[in-house]
């Protein structure tokens, strides 16, 4: 490949642009492109670049702009379209994936290639085993070949018998011609890598591979050329093509394998970058104008239809409708959306059609931040790689000392054919030992974890998270938001005995009174009796107590709605529902008397529900054996019968924020690795200091910063589903790991021939190159497994 | 043994010694970064098989900005880590890629590729 072509003039009054230009592939597209951009008044200079699928323009800025440029290209038949400033993660993503794509083919056409040279190759090796020369000195050194030899020949000599008319010498130089064929296109990369690697005093793989095909290939072409000095030494002139060919082959397969299932770990990240809608239908003046993403500006006023993905975010202005948004929060029911709440862009509308404003867009967007958090994540590291990491660092260096170490013990100690041997052993060595599934252990168990917990609407941040995750031994939920759904409801409503009014006429009159009141309690009873489908009648007079309560005129009656105080106030008894009010608070709930026209007329409840999945989350995280707690700034009542409705049996109550994060301190110091279940915001403190912080979201709010892990839905069971996956995953990562060192470190001495002296078994190059080739697909192949992991 | 024997083993010793001190102990190149007009130190690390040079010499305190440039396809140095600064970059194949960084301590910090089989040095000087 090229380097890219970069405009060789500048003229000191042009600007300069570089716009991706794509569709072409040839060079009359690039010159026509090319030409076009030349003609353009204004512009200087133009270099358009096939490879780099760019052109690279300067110009006038005082008589064209970029934008006419790009029309200018457009108008060839290519597409092009302007950079923008900085990279976006989408973009980089797409690149990414890009490059794995073209990898993947790369690597697949010259593996085929040179595993149909390799059958060749071997198909015509098989005449010059069996050749006089070599029956004088002994078995093929090569027991993979000898047993191919054994069981081809027969069949070979019947199907193909000029092959053995041939004289070998003429075979041998075949064999050479079509293995450097393959080291010269196939396996190209091996050599200049591990090269240009040697020059800067680095190794790896390529390093490996490159020394052992480069060996074997530089004897067989000895063995070639001065047949008869081999046989001075007596040393038999054996060829090793076949096995520099096959070897080859087998590494390529390897590789793109490795390279098919490597981009299979980011799956879950590419289909969310897919989520990304092209274009919004934007209203300019009463026209709805389809806009490319881009050109959509905060406070556009957006228009959607029924079965539409929002293409942006915002807040609705007119219309209601149920957007899906389980692809970015995990949670499947859709959500309803009325004037005043937010919507996310790349969920889809359901049902109604909508006009909403533009808020937060391009990288700020929420889909853009998860991409982008996602993104660090699956880059991140995890604590456990470390070992790894150093491992890998000394790895080749070590395996080639070994590696020689092994030709000379052969050497010194094999009784027949002690050179070929020694060889055929040293090139085992070389090409067994593969440091590529240690590198890809925990890396792909990372990507596959995060993208998993992404399609839970789990985001985890990273391998750290993750590691720490897995360790958890104590959890700490705060009560509200958490464990409670955070907003007030009306729960229980007792009219007097013998008062005349139906609950839901009692909770319309309340709920008439209270619609004046800002107090939250207030808020509950009007939102619950909206619900309820009351019309609410006008309330006059509306008077707030402080502590007490609120009175006021409603439909000609005057009413009362507070504590045992405003009743006292006003001269009512209570009694007839003290025994009421007393179990209520019992609950957690707070109770409030209604009195009508000086009568007492009921009793309503008000309390913060808990989750309806809270007890099932709470009994989960006790199966997996955690320590459970309840923190909350609430009274002790309040937090001890919501404790008793979730089945938590611990509880931390009435503590402020500083106490919230001495909690955390005073159980790490315990010895115990604490996660923090909280809302992100009041809770920030308490999510940092603990080990694990969990952020639980309201689906629109990442609160990335304070926490380790952000939960998308306000499911309290994806607590446990966060850590089951996190234990999951280490498991992986410690799997992968040990298969990978495992593999080297009973691959290496096989291959150096340990066994021989008591088995007589040696391992052929080839059979070394099959197992090194699928080591590392196999590491990935279990980290994939992530994928299908039932943790919720 | 004979004294080919004796050849071979001397040979082998000496190779493994050189394999050792040519990977682990030979002296790589250094650089030290260039400030710009900007105040921003900069340098280009060509990516190819290794880092070059592999040696950065950087001054605390002040933004750097590490230009790669990726001469290769090779997937092994598809992607460059420097784990201290919680940096993990992919860099497109025959681009230059900027990462940029400001070390508020001084120290060696090392710089790998994803898999962490290149290794190249930052080295902030107080």
């Amino acid at each position: 490949m090229a380097t890219p072509a970069t405009t060789a003039v500048e003229p000191a009054a042009g600007a300069k642009v570089d716009i991706p230009v794509q569709g072409m592939t040839c060079a009359a597209c690039q010159a026509s492109v090319q030409k076009a951009l030349q003609r353009q008044p204004g512009v200087l200079d133009a270099s358009v670049n096939l490879m780099m699928r760019n052109a690279a323009v300067t110009y006038d800025p005082a008589v064209t702009r970029p934008e006419a440029l790009v029309e200018a290209i457009r108008d060839t038949g290519y597409e092009a379209a302007l950079p923008r400033a900085g990279q976006t993660a989408f973009e980089e993503q797409e690149a990414r994936d890009r490059a794995q794509t073209e990898e993947f083919r790369d690597l697949r056409r010259k593996a085929v290639f040179s595993g149909i040279v390799g059958a060749i190759a071997m198909v015509v090796s098989m005449p010059l085993m069996t050749s006089g020369a070599h029956a004088l000195h002994g078995p093929v050194a090569d027991p993979f070949m000898r047993w191919a030899m054994e069981s081809m020949t027969p069949t070979l000599r019947a199907a193909l018998p000029w092959l053995y008319r041939i004289p070998p010498a003429f075979l041998s130089w075949g064999l050479l011609v079509l293995t450097l064929a393959v080291m010269a296109w196939a396996g190209r990369h091996f050599y200049t890598r591990a090269w240009s690697g040697f020059r800067h005093h680095s190794a790896d793989m390529n390093t490996l591979t490159a020394v052992g095909t480069g060996a074997a290939f530089l004897y067989s072409v000895l063995a070639t050329v001065a047949p008869g000095f081999f046989l001075a030494c007596g040393v038999a002139p054996d060829v090793y093509y076949e096995a520099v060919v096959i070897i080859i082959a087998l590494i390529l397969t390897g590789n793109a394998l490795e390279a098919r299932a490597k981009s299979r770990t980011s799956a879950a990240l590419r289909s969310l970058v897919a989520l990304q809608p092209r274009t919004a239908r934007v209203l300019r003046g009463d026209d709805e104008v389809d806009l490319p993403i881009e050109d959509v500006r905060g406070g556009d006023v957006v228009a959607v239809r029924p079965g539409e993905r929002v293409p942006v975010d915002g807040e609705v202005l007119s219309g209601t409708s149920a957007v899906d948004e389980s692809m970015l929060t995990g949670e499947s029911m859709p959500v309803e959306k009325k004037p005043g709440d937010r919507v996310i862009g790349a969920t889809i509308n359901r049902t109604g059609a909508f006009r909403y404003r533009a808020t937060t867009l391009g990288s700020d967007s929420v889909l853009a931040r998860i991409v982008q958090l996602m993104r660090d994540a699956q880059g991140s590291r995890a604590p456990i790689q470390k070992l790894a990491d150093r491992i890998s660092g000394i790895f080749v260096p070590v395996v080639i000392s070994i590696a020689i170490a092994t030709f000379v013990v052969w050497f010194v100690a094999a009784d027949g054919a002690p050179a070929v041997r020694a060889f055929a052993a040293a090139v085992a060595v070389l090409i067994i030992a593969c440091p590529c599934a240690m590198g890809l252990a925990v890396p792909t168990a990372v990507m596959v974890a995060t993208g998993r917990g992404a399609e839970l609407g789990i985001l985890i941040k990273g391998g750290e998270a993750l590691q720490r995750a897995g360790d958890v031994t104590t959890v700490l939920l705060d009560k509200t938001g958490t464990v409670t759904e955070g907003r007030p409801t009306v729960t229980d409503l007792v009219p007097a005995p013998g008062a005349s009014r139906t609950p839901d006429e009692l909770l319309g009159i309340v709920a008439a009174l209270e619609a004046s009141s800002e107090h939250p309690l207030a808020d509950a009873i009007v939102r619950h009796a909206k619900d309820r489908g009351i019309a609410l009648a006008p309330a006059e007079g509306f008077q707030s107590v402080t502590g007490q309560g609120a009175v006021g005129i409603v439909g000609g009656s005057f009413l009362a709605v507070g504590n045992e105080k405003l009743m006292a106030e006003y001269a009512v008894d209570p009694s007839p529902l003290r025994a009421d009010a007393e179990r209520l608070s019992g609950e957690g709930k707070t109770p409030v008397y209604v009195a009508i026209d000086g009568a007492l007329a009921g009793l309503l409840a008000v309390a913060d529900p808990i989750k309806p999945a809270a007890r099932e989350a709470v009994d989960r995280l006790k199966r997996m054996g955690l320590e459970v707690v309840l923190l909350t700034g609430d009274n002790r009542r309040t937090a001890e019968a919501v404790a008793r409705e979730a089945g938590i049996d611990r509880v931390v109550a009435e503590v402020l924020p500083e106490g919230k994060v001495a909690e955390v301190k005073r159980l790490q110091e315990q010895g115990k690795v604490v996660a923090m279940v909280g809302d992100g915001i009041n809770d920030a403190p308490a999510l940092a200091q603990a080990d694990l912080g969990l952020a639980i979201g309201t689906g629109t709010d990442i609160a990335v910063e304070a926490s380790d892990v952000t939960l998308m839905r306000g499911d309290p069971r994806s607590v446990a589903a966060a850590i089951a996956l996190s234990r999951r995953t280490m498991r992986t990562m410690k799997q992968n790991l040990f298969w990978a060192f495992i593999y080297n470190v009973i691959g290496i001495p096989v291959a150096a021939g340990v066994l021989y002296p008591v088995f007589g078994l040696l391992l052929s190059p080839i059979l070394a190159s099959a197992a090194m080739a699928f080591s590392s697909v196999s590491v990935v192949a279990n980290s994939l497994r992530l994928r299908s992991a039932r943790v919720a | 043994m004979n004294t080919l024997d004796w050849i071979v083993i001397l040979a082998g010793i000496a190779a493994i010694a050189w394999v050792n001190w040519y990977f682990f102990l030979a002296r790589r190149p250094a650089a030290s970064a260039t400030t710009g007009a900007s105040g921003t130190q900069e340098v280009t690390i060509t990516v190819q098989g290794g880092y070059a040079p592999a040696e950065v010499k950087v001054k605390r305190g002040v933004p750097v900005r590490l230009v790669f440039d990726r001469q290769e396809t090779s997937g092994c140095s598809e992607e460059v880590v420097i784990s201290d600064f919680g940096i993990r970059k992919f860099l497109p194949a025959f681009q230059k890629t900027a990462v940029e960084l400001t070390p508020k301590e001084a120290g060696t910090f090392d710089f790998t590729c994803g898999m962490s089989m290149l290794h190249g040095r930052l080295i902030v000087e107080a």
